[in-house]
């Protein structure tokens, strides 16, 4: 049994706003949607299948959208799958389309992923009321402060880390014509300066709400073969779950997810990720996550993720440039932003990340997690095939 | 393409269904969903460490919470941390992706789950937020009025009359019969009126209910099941959402899902139809080009029990089931989504001749 290789031929997002007024759900998804199809010059007729992804429906008011959205997106006649795994969801949208490219049930699948956040109000959409969970959870960041407490305490890293990485990826965003936030007059004082929301999590470490969509092209050998851009290939991907609540969970560093990367790097034949990937789009939804996820991911031992950070390793020019687009803390249409960073990793290998382009990327690993840190999903995609 | 020949086969081993209800108050999703994943798993003798791949179908509308199917999750026993996915779909998609994750070799068994309550709110209401939420979703359409439209249409088009739709009714019910898990079964009055032309004999019961399907590959599946249920084609096609751009007499997705899945290449046995509504069945039976001597929902169909999100799912389970059993040797499973048969799936299931 041989899997059909995957490639990424076609990659298109929206311009990301905090409130995209001016076009309505299906507006937002066939503007993501049009750019990929240009970028691997195909047409809706192109395209066999399409798979979306967004999270929850409560974001929009809209029960299964991908229903209103065929039209929008040039699915009817096609199929057209929903997928739903919180926020990984971006990310798991993207496998789901691999998958049916690899297993050659099709071969050329739109996927794309979305959120207008502008429609509701997240903070309250994710403060889910009780007997379902403890009450007073104010939003996803009252969910994770506890979790990066534990962190800092268990790695003794210095408390400014988290403003680090926050004024890393405010400014790589500024370099990113499709991010959401471009503060111009970003300092490292500045971060540090901002309002505690939800200690130690200060206001500029936080994510933004954001209306935004993304959209990729996928494809077998024979589609890259025509493809008129560099594609990206697929070398390795996987997902993994595990329990929202019990009494063995690592918060900090969860099981599931360091067993989803050791499969990703088992598919693409990596054994030391430090150095043979070159390149890293991680979802950072609150600053201290990147030297959290460092560690989860292999890059770094326990305890000595914030190293990495503090020493600028992560930085765009660093040894190991992490969400070199800007982020999750700098774009973030939270069913979308899995999949903004599947793309990014994507765009860099293809060479075609504009002025944030790392030099050389020949490797790039996207992930995207999701729920209480309980839902995984990533992928490796390099600049060749997986079998050359 | 779907049905072209493939180098992995892929079985529906075992399938279990809750009984379905009115209400189930006294139950969260997750205490109805248990005993169904305890059944497949008991039935094939697997363990939740033994599952390669997983994967759901619910929906938070019906939930009234955001992520509602993390809960369901816990559930499962996902320690150690397995391969997981959901799709906010009934569950037949669900095992739609499962079968295309098989397919890639990077899995031979899955376990396949989907769950709905109807019962805590009203779901005629609720299915309105499925609509075009600018223009037609603030009129609140309700999902039995949606149906009515597509009934009338199909007797104006004179392809059955109110008479004819209260015998498919009639044939669902007594079919189900012989299904311990049926909510309404045996004679049930045709009644007034719901919306002109359905009479609430025409309408699905509102209810409550889960179900489970194990999926496993090739050697496998013979280890797993004396007579596994084989699938040879599975395809699923959209329309478009404006009722208003249909003819609601046909269901064009239903026959293109049905020739990919290679459901005309021979004639089936038995065919599980997931019609809510009676006038459905008219619509979906002219699709698929079944005749008189198929045997059309021996389970009794979504008009015996309509557990919104698992339904579908329970289709192919049924299907399945009849083949486990030696009932059936070719059977076609269908599942649909969205007003007036908007998304439509069709499978193909075989067991080995006898």
């Amino acid at each position: 049994m041989s899997k059909e290789p995957v490639a990424v031929v076609g990659i298109g997002q929206t311009r990301h706003a905090a409130a995209r007024r001016d076009v309505s759900l299906a507006g937002l998804v066939r503007e993501a949607a049009r750019r990929a199809l240009r970028d691997a010059e195909l047409t809706w007729a192109g395209i066999d299948a399409v798979v979306i992804g967004k999270a929850p429906d409560f974001f929009e008011g809209v029960m299964m959208p991908e229903l209103y959205l065929a039209d929008a997106l040039g699915a009817v006649g096609k199929p057209m799958l929903r997928v739903h795994t919180a926020g990984s969801v971006g990310g798991s949208t993207a496998l789901v389309a691999a998958n049916l490219v690899a297993a050659r049930v099709h071969g050329t699948v739109l996927t794309l992923a979305f959120e207008k956040q502008s429609e509701s109000n997240a903070m309250w959409g994710l403060s889910l009321p009780i007997p379902f969970q403890q009450p007073l959870l104010a939003g996803a960041g009252g969910f994770f402060a506890p979790h990066i407490r534990a962190y800092m305490r268990r790695s003794g890293a210095p408390e400014t880390v988290g403003a680090l990485v926050a004024y890393k990826d405010r400014r790589n965003a500024l370099k990113n014509p499709y991010a959401h936030l471009h503060e111009h007059d970003i300092t490292l004082d500045r971060v540090m300066a901002s309002p505690m929301l939800w200690d130690p999590v200060r206001y500029s470490e936080t994510c933004p709400s954001s209306d935004g969509a993304c959209a990729m092209i996928l494809t077998d050998r024979a589609g890259a073969a025509r493809a008129p851009h560099p594609p990206a290939w697929m070398l390795g991907g996987a997902m993994r779950s595990e329990p929202t609540l019990f009494a063995g969970k690592d918060f900090v560093s969860p099981q599931a997810g360091r067993d989803c990367a050791a499969d990703v790097y088992r598919q693409a034949g990596i054994t030391d990720p430090r150095r043979e990937i070159d390149g890293a789009e991680i979802y950072v939804p609150f600053s201290w996550y990147e030297p959290m996820w460092l560690e989860n991911l292999g890059f770094a031992g326990e305890g000595e993720g914030w190293k990495l950070t503090e020493a600028g390793v992560t930085e765009l020019d660093g040894d190991l440039p992490v969400n070199m687009s800007g982020g999750v803390l700098s774009t973030n249409p939270i069913g979308a932003s899995g999949m903004i960073r599947f793309a990014e990793a994507a765009l860099q290998v293809r060479g075609q990340a504009g002025e944030h382009q790392v030099d050389g990327a020949r490797r790039v690993l996207g992930h995207a997690y999701g729920g209480g840190s309980q839902f995984f999903s990533m992928w490796l995609v390099g600049d060749r095939p997986p079998d050359s | 393409m779907t049905s072209a020949p493939r180098d992995r086969e892929i079985a529906v081993v075992a399938f279990a269904q809750t009984d379905h209800r009115r209400t189930s108050d006294e139950f969260s999703e997750v205490e109805m969903l248990m005993p169904v994943l305890h059944e497949v798993l008991h039935a094939t003798g697997l363990k939740t460490a033994d599952i390669d791949f997983t994967c759901s179908g619910s929906s938070d509308y019906l939930a009234g919470r955001a992520f509602s199917f993390t809960l369901a999750l816990d559930g499962v026993g996902a320690w150690p941390p397995i391969s997981e996915s959901h799709v906010e779909m009934d569950g037949a998609w669900a095992l739609y992706e499962a079968w295309t994750k098989l397919l890639t070799g990077d899995a031979d068994t899955a376990l396949v789950y989907a769950y709905g309550k109807s019962s805590p709110g009203s779901v005629r209401d609720v299915l309105t937020r499925q609509l075009d939420p600018y223009y037609v979703a603030p009129l609140w359409p309700d999902s039995v009025a949606l149906a009515a439209l597509q009934a009338q249409a199909l007797i104006d088009a004179g392809d059955t009359d109110e008479p004819a739709l209260a015998a498919i009714a009639s044939r669902n019910r007594a079919a189900a019969t012989g299904n311990p898990h049926a909510q309404l079964r045996g004679p049930v009055p045709q009644g007034d009126h719901l919306v002109q032309p359905l009479r609430t004999g025409d309408c699905p019961p509102i209810g409550d209910g889960a179900a489970a399907v194990i999926l496993a590959a090739g050697d496998r599946a013979r280890e797993l099941c004396a007579r596994p249920a084989w699938i040879r084609g599975i395809d699923h096609r959209i329309e478009a959402h404006g009722l208003g751009v249909r003819d609601l007499t046909d269901s064009p997705s239903t026959r293109l899902a049905a020739e990919r899945a290679g459901a005309f290449e021979r004639p089936v046995d038995t065919a599980e139809l997931h019609a809510p509504f009676t006038a459905q069945e008219v619509v979906l039976r002219k699709a698929l080009r079944l005749g008189e001597d198929v045997d059309v929902n021996p389970s009794g169909g979504a008009l015996a029990a309509n557990p919104v999100m698992a339904a579908g799912l329970i289709r192919i389970g049924e299907a399945a089931a009849r083949i486990h059993r030696g009932a059936s040797d070719r059977a076609l499973a269908h599942a649909t989504s969205g007003p007036c048969l908007q998304q439509n799936l069709v499978a193909v299931l075989e067991g080995e001749p006898r």
